[in-house]
């Protein structure tokens, strides 16, 4: 039914994240290690405290703010010192931003494209020569997208074109590893609605929200087969071959 | 981020009677619940903690006030597999919290018959189990906890640092203030595994004459009495037993609960558990010669977690619980009264629960739980009808010396529940001033 899942030594990069809070929840029952990095300590040292409990072997945290990319290789290294190893790196953090607000001050249209597109640039190809360096075919990269960069829409699309960004980047970087022997595998989730507090205010309820333990279960399988583009949950990529389908003409009369 | 309420409309209890507005908040982290709550007063209208919402009748509804639930206050602050003391955030469940404990070999100190309630839903509805007659109920476990009040901040309740609020708040139904975390003494296992002994009870008179021999001899006790007997049969049904086996794995129930309802039966459905400790009780019947065996202890405590969302058996017109304690001097003719009136009425589920709740007292001020017998059944909601049959259940109830479960009510009237409970004024004067419930405006008019 599941398969065996070893222990792994796992760098979250956002790990505040409630997605990446639940993902590491269950990496923490098969006994793997951690280090944590987001911007708040006592926030980070909640979940350290929480992963302890449910079964991590070692957890350790770091207070960074990641649009700082001047220290992703130190991060990486001080990583793999911490653990004695590592061998997956999540990427969780993003921000949803105001698309209005993005539309008349560029400063806002900045933040978003920073915090999800140029940021993430950086933290996927250190990751990338971590994870070439130090774990090899057991190593793996996985990062949280969304299907708004499947197609732009008038409701959030700076966010969606950062996200879109990410999505090449990674479909890239798993384009680059398939040519080569014992290189780690990346895989990219293109998330849906997901219940989480960065979308609390949206009117949620229905089929199409997901829990974050379910994306984390589809994290969780995708660290072990299968993308490198994981529609979590999986009836997006029909929802999303549907709407890129669809011809302006009619598109555009939509609202999304 | 900081959190906020969102305005909710139709939600409702787990009973699904009523169904009402509400604005809820969910905060992210106890600093942030502890904001919430020095907000209420000045939003005006009271609030309410709530957590997995499967108290049954209108005790975690607020309608048109606000809730604040803690689901997103999950996280374990400490475990020590040596010493067996958890330390976790209000709105961990106790589903997660045998996840993580049973593989050390630690227990809950007593499991009340769903693993989908909150560690603070435990301890605001005291709940018990089926080894009430030796632990005692779960407040008898708690060390300490924290408590976020809108009138005196965060508070560290202990029974030597808060002695009065610790006591109010356990079976306080989350009126003194919202939880934040607790710290829960657990009980060792040996396995996950119980040695059930299971045996047929031709009548009531037979449950009076042997529950006390059973309780002797083990560690949890619970019997089903099928309620459509009568005559020399009334009462009759199958005494459960069993104890933690000596041996064998500890493995936790599996992560996932079974498949969920999508939509309302139509209202003759039966409760799923009805149905299956029915079957149950007719094979034994049948067989008529006591069964041993051993099974995990999920099947055994929780038999209705395998379905998720089972209240929407009974329809869009819900149901109602009813459960009473009767005190042991009276419980005997009482209970068989009970079952004579709901066996005559026609209504009511197939089959009750009938069990004796021990001598450990509870440090709570409002415990159901008392020295005697309880008795717990579903009545599908039909109106007038079944509000008639639960009333005439009350005078046999209050006219002996019993009281009837909070957690389960949503209709008894204020005198009923203040002589049933005579220590309310004490958590009434405790009360965190921002919060209160449909339930208990109701009780306290």
């Amino acid at each position: 039914m599941t398969e065996t899942r070893s222990p792994r030594k796992v760098l979250i990069l956002g790990a505040l994240s409630a997605m990446a809070a639940a993902t590491a929840r269950r990496l923490a029952a098969q006994g793997s290690d951690f280090v944590l990095t987001g911007r708040k300590a006592d926030a980070l040292e909640r979940e350290a405290n929480d992963l302890k409990a449910r079964g991590a072997a070692s957890v350790a945290i770091q207070v960074i703010d990641l649009v700082d990319t001047a220290q992703c290789d130190t991060v990486m290294d001080q990583a793999f010192e911490a653990m004695g190893g590592l061998d997956t790196v999540l990427v969780f953090y993003g921000i949803l931003g105001d698309q209005s607000k993005a539309e008349t001050d560029p400063q806002e249209a900045e933040r978003i494209i920073a915090v999800n597109y140029s940021s993430a640039v950086h933290w996927v190809l250190a990751a990338a020569r971590a994870l070439e360096a130090h774990a090899g075919p057991s190593g793996v990269l996985l990062t949280a997208s969304s299907v708004a960069g499947d197609r732009g829409r008038r409701s959030n699309f700076v966010y969606g074109s950062a996200k879109a960004g990410l999505s090449v980047l990674m479909q890239g970087l798993a384009h680059k590893w398939a040519a080569q022997d014992n290189a780690p595998r990346a895989v990219n989730l293109k998330l849906g609605f997901v219940d989480t507090p960065m979308t609390d205010g949206i009117a949620k309820g229905g089929p199409l929200w997901a829990k974050p333990d379910d994306i984390a279960a589809i994290a969780e399988r995708a660290l072990i087969k299968g993308g490198p583009n994981v529609y979590a949950p999986w009836f997006w990529r029909f929802i999303m071959l549907a709407i890129r389908v669809t011809p302006s003409f009619v598109f555009n009369k939509v609202n999304l | 981020m900081t959190s906020d309420f969102h305005p909710q409309t139709a939600r409702r209890s787990w009973g699904r009677v009523i169904e009402a507005r509400h604005d809820v908040a969910r905060p992210g982290s106890p600093d942030e619940a502890a904001e919430l709550v020095s907000r209420l007063p000045e939003r005006g209208t009271p609030g309410l903690p709530i957590g997995l919402g499967r108290s049954y009748g209108d005790s975690n509804l607020n309608p048109d006030g606000a809730l604040i639930e803690t689901s997103r206050l999950d996280h374990f602050i400490g475990f020590d597999p040596d010493t067996g003391v958890l330390r976790a955030e209000a709105g961990v469940s106790l589903d997660e919290i045998l996840r993580v404990v049973v593989p050390h070999g630690w227990f809950l100190p007593t499991t009340p018959g769903t693993r989908y309630v909150t560690l603070g839903g435990a301890i605001a509805n005291d709940v018990h189990g089926k080894n009430h007659h030796l632990a005692g109920s779960f407040g008898c476990h708690v060390r300490r906890f924290t408590l976020a009040r809108s009138d005196r901040g965060v508070l560290d309740v202990a029974p030597d640092t808060h002695a009065d609020l610790f006591a109010a708040t356990i079976g306080g139904l989350g009126l003194t203030g919202l939880i934040l975390d607790a710290d829960v003494q657990l009980v060792p296992i040996r396995s996950a595994f119980i040695d059930q002994h299971v045996e047929p009870l031709r009548n009531v008179g037979a449950f009076f004459d042997i529950a006390e021999v059973r309780a002797a001899d083990y560690e949890h006790t619970v019997a089903w009495i099928d309620c459509t007997a009568r005559g020399d049969r009334l009462g009759q049904g199958v005494f459960s037993s069993g104890n933690w086996a000596a041996s064998g794995a500890l493995e936790a129930h599996q992560a996932k609960a079974g498949p969920a309802l999508p939509l309302d039966a139509p209202g003759f459905a039966l409760n799923p558990l009805t149905l299956r400790a029915f079957n149950l009780v007719y094979r034994q019947a049948q067989l008529l010669k006591p069964q041993n065996s051993r099974v995990h202890y999920a099947g055994f405590f929780h038999p209705l977690d395998s379905i998720r969302d089972w209240n929407r058996l009974y329809g869009r017109r819900g149901f109602y619980q009813y459960q009473s304690v009767i005190p042991f001097a009276t419980a005997r003719e009482a209970t068989r009264d009970m079952l004579d009136l709901i066996a005559r009425s026609g209504q009511g589920s197939f089959l009750a629960v009938l069990k004796t709740l021990g001598h450990k007292a509870s440090p709570g001020l409002m415990s159901f739980p008392m020295p005697g017998v309880t008795l717990a059944l579903d009545f599908a909601n039909a109106g007038d009808k079944t509000l008639n049959l639960m009333a005439e259940l009350d005078r046999i109830v209050r006219e002996a010396g019993g009281h009837l479960y909070p957690a389960k009510d949503g209709r008894i009237p204020a005198d009923m529940f203040q002589q049933g409970y005579p220590e309310w004024t004490r958590v009434e004067a405790l009360r965190d001033p921002a919060l209160s419930s449909a339930f208990w405006r109701r009780v306290t008019s």
